[in-house]
């Protein structure tokens, strides 16, 4: 049997669709604050206004006519990021690792002529990957350079963190780990393997691919249960401050790890997915209704160590070895 | 945050809707259910004759609105002749002219009358009995005596009418009724009798409906008064009171066909029974009674606007087929309420005929939307190229199938071509981004979301419901808020969520 039910669901706290709509997003996100974080450049304005880290801009193209300046725009950059502010689910962003003789080259090696990047770029302004096709303008951002120590765990694109954050508070976290199946996207639908990261420690809880248990990734056959990640701590501050940048009540942040400048804001999502209860093995109601019994007006810090606190968990990944002993 | 208001409102909407039905289902009998027949008799006359070769006239009675019958329609046919009606003291009588005819004629008459307990007949004044008659001998004393003995042995009008019309009647015919028969018609008779001893009576003419017959005529009955009450006798039995399936066709003692001009003439009737939904009747009654706001109606308006409403009133409970998949199953469907219209337009096209058309309709349209992104175009271009692409598969089909003969194929164009035109665009977006198990995905949904909402729509009970009770809407509506409140798991979400459930 394929099913369950909801009983079951419900001794587990999984929270649904509905209820995440009507109960979360509607009640404690205002409708008004949503282009704060559905445009991406103005959440990287407001994130630099609140200290907080995020890849480097390079530059904007608003209108057709700039396109004519990328080349001055990309002069001295080796490698960068173009992406529509308006783009949703990891679409039309274009990665350029490094330009080598008038050649743009993309992480899997395909080479692009400047014209082509114009032409990319041409498409996001006239609408092609934002909500509802309207008119967008492109942000070109600096390279992430990310952690090495994460580079085992990926196929081609770069692994970003997602976290929760309930009213400031971070409630649960995953991994997104791009594989070939999801053709280097970090989309668990497609194929991405999701990664439980336990809220206390930073440590790999989980792990899972097409809804399915996993304990290695599926391309490099790395253990998922040696994850960890570094400055943890620091990254939970990081997500939980969005709070006070946004207001909003209920919000994804998706981060990600950058080798120099440590934890960075990629971006934020007004409607999180509930996939990231796949990935910790774990429903979202029961850390969602202790965080609503608490007061308001605790800061940052204070609502990561709380969190750290209560929502410790103990890992269910076994590294190979014990796995056939 | 209270809940309080939306709960009250809920409450509300369910009151006064299920109110307004029971009122209109009370008051206007208007029925539960659409399957209510009433009984319809389509009545042929045909009247025949030899005509002269002259000026003929030929008078007819008509059959009215009466007690268990209601006149719906009439039809004549007369090639060649002048026709009027004429109406006086509430009986009906039709003319037809003609300046000169020859040979054998036959003149139609038609007419459906609906079986309803509830019409009444316009009334015809009494007759005055005329008390003069002149009886030759020795039919005087056999008169008086048949009168009087049936006198002695009644009380009022009716009875005498009994006893009268027994004592003719084969067991007890006594030798004055005997005698009396072989001079007279029994009918002309028995009302020669009546007025004599002062009741007020005539010949009627009636028509006994049976299913299926042809070239019946009229049987002759006897209509008596007593002060305002009046009764119908079987002249042969004596049995008072009009069988149910007795339709007066002549109701004032006047004769059923006159003819000038003409010789063997002849009325002959054939009838069929017929049954047909009771909502014409509802139809009638509620125009007939419409004013007040209770009776809000979309009875009152004009034909034309009633059936545009029919199909408006359906569109919720399309709506709240998508409400209950997307929100209670979890069903994916590629734009809300796309399917909704497309179920609209199944309405029109009948469900294979919609169902394959849109298929094609969809899959030419993403072939050729396909070759359109290489062009590279500004969106609302891109659609609207895709939107002429459509109205040209549309025609191409239409005349294709027209020419091959399949009538079916040209209800194609009842597809709403804006909307096949985004759906193509969306699902080659889709196709682009999410690859085509998405498209399939959400295409399928939207498919089984339309055909589920067709056969909601085009149920003949919803139907029936949803036009002729209004408060529906209101409960519809408060169903609605019910769901848009519903915070528990999805079906599809019991099948995603299971693995989290396994250890």
């Amino acid at each position: 049997m394929n099913w369950t039910t909801p009983g079951k669901l419900r001794a587990k706290g999984i929270i649904g669709m509905n209820r995440r709509n009507i109960h979360y997003i509607g009640r404690y996100n205002d409708r008004r604050l949503y282009p704060l974080v559905d445009d991406k450049l103005q959440t990287k304005l407001l994130a630099q206004r609140y200290n907080i880290t995020t890849p480097a801009l390079i530059g904007t193209v608003s209108t057709q006519f700039g396109v004519k300046h990328m080349r001055r725009i990309l002069d001295g950059h080796s490698g960068f990021v173009i992406k529509p502010a308006k783009g949703s689910g990891g679409k039309g962003i274009l990665v350029i690792e490094c330009i080598e003789g008038g050649h743009y080259i993309k992480p899997s090696g395909t080479h692009l002529t400047l014209p082509d990047v114009e032409r990319h770029v041409s498409n996001i302004l006239s609408g092609l990957y934002s909500l509802g096709g309207s008119p967008d303008v492109a942000l070109v951002e600096g390279l992430i350079d990310f952690d090495e120590s994460f580079s085992a765990y990926t196929h081609e694109g770069v692994p970003d963190i997602r976290v929760i954050v309930f009213k400031g508070y971070p409630v649960m976290a995953m991994m997104r780990l791009s594989t070939a199946a999801s053709d280097g996207k970090a989309n668990l639908h497609q194929g991405a393997v999701g990664v439980g990261i336990d809220i206390a420690s930073g440590q790999a809880i989980r792990g899972v691919q097409f809804d399915r248990a996993r304990h290695d990734h599926p391309d490099t056959g790395h253990e998922l249960a040696s994850l960890h990640i570094d400055n943890w701590r620091t990254l939970l501050e990081l997500a939980a401050s969005c709070y006070e940048m946004t207001a909003l009540g209920y919000l994804g942040t998706d981060m990600v790890l950058d080798r120099q400048h440590g934890p960075m804001l990629l971006e934020l999502n007004a409607r999180p997915g509930l996939a990231i209860q796949m990935a910790n093995g774990e429903g979202l109601r029961n850390r969602l209704d202790l965080i609503e019994q608490q007061a308001n007006g605790a800061a940052p810090a204070q609502r990561v160590d709380f969190a750290q606190h209560h929502f410790a968990r103990r890992s269910e990944l076994v590294s190979t070895g014990e796995a056939t002993a | 945050m209270s809940r309080l208001p939306f709960y009250l409102i809920v409450v509300l909407l369910l009151v006064i809707g299920i109110g307004m039905s029971l009122h209109r289902h009370v008051q206007f009998e208007v029925p539960w259910t659409p399957g209510e027949q009433r009984q319809v008799w389509e009545i042929e006359a045909q009247v025949n004759f030899i005509a002269d070769g002259g000026p003929v006239k030929v008078e007819m009675a008509l059959p009215s609105t009466q007690q268990g019958f209601r006149l719906q329609d009439e039809h004549t046919a007369s090639p060649g002749y002048g026709l009027s009606f004429i109406e006086e003291n509430g009986t009906r009588r039709a003319l037809w002219t003609k300046r000169d005819a020859t040979g054998s004629q036959q003149l139609y008459y038609s007419a459906r009358m609906q079986v309803t307990p509830r019409a009444q007949a316009a009334p015809v004044p009494p007759p005055s009995p005329d008390d003069d008659t002149v009886w030759e001998r020795p039919y005087d004393t056999a008169a008086s005596q048949v009168i009087e003995r049936a006198w002695a042995r009644s009380a009022d009008a009716f009875t005498f009418t009994r006893e009268l019309i027994r004592d003719f009647s084969d067991e007890r015919q006594g030798e004055n009724a005997r005698l009396l028969l072989t001079q007279f018609d029994r009918v002309p008779l028995l009302v020669r009798l009546l007025n004599q001893a002062g009741v007020a009576a005539r010949a009627v003419s009636g028509l006994e409906l049976e299913h299926g017959r042809r070239r019946q005529t009229l049987t002759p009955w006897i209509q008596v008064y007593d002060g305002d009450d009046s009764a119908i006798f079987n002249p042969r039995t004596g049995t008072k009171g009009r069988p149910d399936n007795l339709l007066l066709w002549e109701r004032a003692g006047q004769s059923v066909l006159e003819v000038q001009g003409g010789t063997n003439s002849g009325v002959t009737f054939s009838m069929l029974s017929r049954t047909q939904p009771a909502e014409a009747l509802v139809r009638e009654r509620v125009t007939e009674s419409s004013g007040t706001l209770l009776n809000f109606s979309i009875h009152s308006l004009p034909l034309e606007e009633q059936a545009l409403f029919q199909t408006i009133l359906l569109i919720p409970i399309g709506a709240l087929v998508v409400v209950l998949l997307r929100v209670l199953v979890g069903i994916k469907t590629s734009g809300t309420f796309m399917p909704v219209l497309i179920a609209l337009a199944f309405i029109q096209t009948t469900l294979a005929t919609g169902l394959i058309g849109f298929l094609l309709v969809v899959a030419v349209g993403l072939v050729i939307r396909n070759y359109l992104s290489y062009l590279n175009l500004l969106l609302v271009a891109r659609v609207t190229a895709v939107i002429i692409t459509v109205i040209a598969i549309i025609s191409l089909f239409s005349v294709l199938s027209y020419r091959m003969g399949l009538n079916a194929g040209l209800t194609i164009t009842f597809f709403p071509m804006i909307i096949l035109s985004w759906t193509i665009e969306r699902m080659s977006i889709l196709w682009e981004e999410e690859g085509p198990k998405e498209v399939l995905i959400q295409g399928g949904g939207s498919l089984v979301t339309a055909v589920l909402a067709y056969l909601a729509m085009n149920n003949p009970w919803i139907r029936h419901i949803t036009f002729n009770f209004l408060g529906v809407q209101l409960i519809l509506m408060a169903l609605i808020l019910m769901l848009g409140n519903y915070t528990g798991y999805r079906l599809l979400e019991l099948r995603r969520f299971k693995p989290v459930t396994e250890d």
